[in-house]
């Protein structure tokens, strides 16, 4: 049966992770790479690199540091931050990453998914999308890691991502980023049952519970989170076997 | 020992070069015909489109040089589709080495997305009239009648292994099924005939249980 999927998100300043971990056993916790490797030897399933830096040199530092990925870790890992043209996507695929995630120049120039799948087939393209549910109960897409409203949609862009031929869509709710209160299922919900791609799940995780909750009422095909991991809040391979004991689909 | 890997136009072969190097192998990327002749291993990677690639391969005439590899061969993916006689992908002929037409999965329940995208389990296909038949014949001319991709003491009751997919299209179970998944249908997650071995999943992303198939084809 195929399996649900959990995914750690590592953010990346020139070479370097940004949010602080407590993980142990770790000699250079900062680096991406042995985080990277440290996470999937505990059995996350696939891994998520976003480059969070905005120079030019650091974009090459997180090119060089996708390399040093693919060298290393066995799963399958997407990259993404600052993704605007084809040379961007055609140069962290040579690199070795498996999939790339587009964002805020997607919301602005649509035909950019088009043109990465046209090249290099739906399944590198990953299509992330920050909303918010706004007062009067819409949800809102976000452009610059949430500080611009979009002027569109969730659902609306979601469908079209998939039209265009975007490979799977993660899903940040910009209300249950960082609250880890739990991730927003009714949204998530309406997204898995009207979409035929996977949906990735972000934002709101803050314990065990929370993950069964989105792949039972949530519908998600995955669930991505941060800081419970980078700080040892939840530990996958416990995680793991707490969804595999509630009858999940996981992988061991 | 010397591993080649068909070099051609379908893409991400990075992944099975790093893991072929984490196996402590330096791969050679090659379309040169002698050189995939000569070498102990070949490796025949792939993700892209079954009309374009067939077109390339055809076009460089790496078609005949494939079908004529006498030494283990191992189709990845869509390396294992382009084995097969025909692709509904493109309605593309392929190399014919499985005698037996690549379908695209047809999604009945909403919840079945396509493509099938992420670890599934593998197992054992259960032996029939048809497939014992091909078995025995495939077991009297092959001299790999090893248990790939499964390791000798796997049998009931033992989890099954997981592995990474990502793909649209199928090998309907056959004669020359040797591990079965289920997604949608049941369909070959690999195949053996002869020196020919593939699987549709990706070991070189399906972490350790991924390396150790590797190493298994490897030690063929």
């Amino acid at each position: 049966m195929l399996a649900k999927r959990i995914i750690p998100c590592l953010d990346v300043k020139d070479g370097q992770t940004v949010k602080g971990t407590n993980f142990v056993n770790l000699r250079h916790a900062g680096d991406p790479v042995e985080l990277g490797k440290a996470y999937s030897d505990q059995g996350a399933d696939e891994l998520v690199f976003l480059d969070i830096t905005a120079s030019h040199e650091g974009r090459k530092t997180f090119a060089d540091m996708v390399s040093r990925v693919a060298a290393t870790v066995n799963i399958p890992f997407t990259v993404g931050g600052g993704i605007s043209e084809l040379a961007d996507v055609d140069r962290l695929l040579a690199a070795g990453a498996d999939k790339v995630s587009v964002n805020s120049a997607a919301l602005r120039q649509p035909k950019l998914i088009d043109t990465i799948t046209g090249h290099f087939g739906s399944q590198v393209c990953v299509v992330a999308i920050d909303a918010q549910q706004e007062a009067d109960g819409t949800w809102q897409c976000y452009l610059n890691g949430g500080r611009i409203p979009a002027g569109r949609t969730l659902f609306d862009w979601a469908h079209e991502a998939q039209e265009r031929g975007a490979g799977e869509i993660l899903f940040t709710s910009m209300n249950h980023d960082g609250v880890k209160d739990g991730f927003a299922n009714e949204a998530l919900r309406r997204l898995s049952d009207t979409l035929s791609i996977p949906v990735i799940a972000s934002g709101g995780a803050g314990k065990r519970q929370h993950f069964l909750d989105v792949f039972q009422q949530g519908h998600a095909d995955a669930a991505l989170a941060a800081s419970v991991f980078h700080f040892g809040e939840i530990k996958i391979p416990e995680l793991k076997q707490y969804l595999k004991e509630e009858g999940i689909s996981i992988r061991f | 020992m010397s591993v080649a890997i068909v070099k051609y136009s379908a893409g991400n072969i990075y992944s099975v070069v790093h893991a072929l190097k984490r196996l402590g192998v330096e791969p050679l990327l090659t379309d040169d015909p002698q050189q995939l002749r000569d070498a102990d291993k070949v490796i025949f990677p792939g993700q892209g489109e079954a009309q374009q690639a067939m077109t390339y391969l055809r076009e460089h005439g790496l078609d005949r040089v494939i079908r004529s590899l006498q030494q283990p061969v191992l189709g990845i993916c869509i390396g294992q589709q382009l084995l097969c006689r025909h692709s509904e992908e493109g309605n593309t002929d392929c190399l014919g080495i499985f005698p037996v037409d690549v379908l695209k999965f047809r999604p009945t329940r909403h919840e079945d997305k396509v493509p099938h995208m992420g670890w599934n389990n593998i197992k054992q296909p259960t032996p029939n009239a048809s497939r014992e038949g091909g078995a025995k014949a495939g077991a009297q001319l092959s001299r790999y009648n090893g248990t790939f991709p499964f390791t000798g003491e796997r049998g009931e009751g033992l989890s099954l292994p997981f592995v990474y997919f990502v793909h649209s299209y199928y090998v309907p179970v056959c004669e020359f099924t040797t591990a079965v998944t289920e997604y949608i249908v049941p369909f070959s997650a690999s195949l053996q005939r002869d020196n020919f071995f593939a699987t549709q999943f990706h070991p070189e992303k399906s972490g350790a249980e991924g390396e150790r198939i590797l190493q298994q084809f490897l030690s063929l």
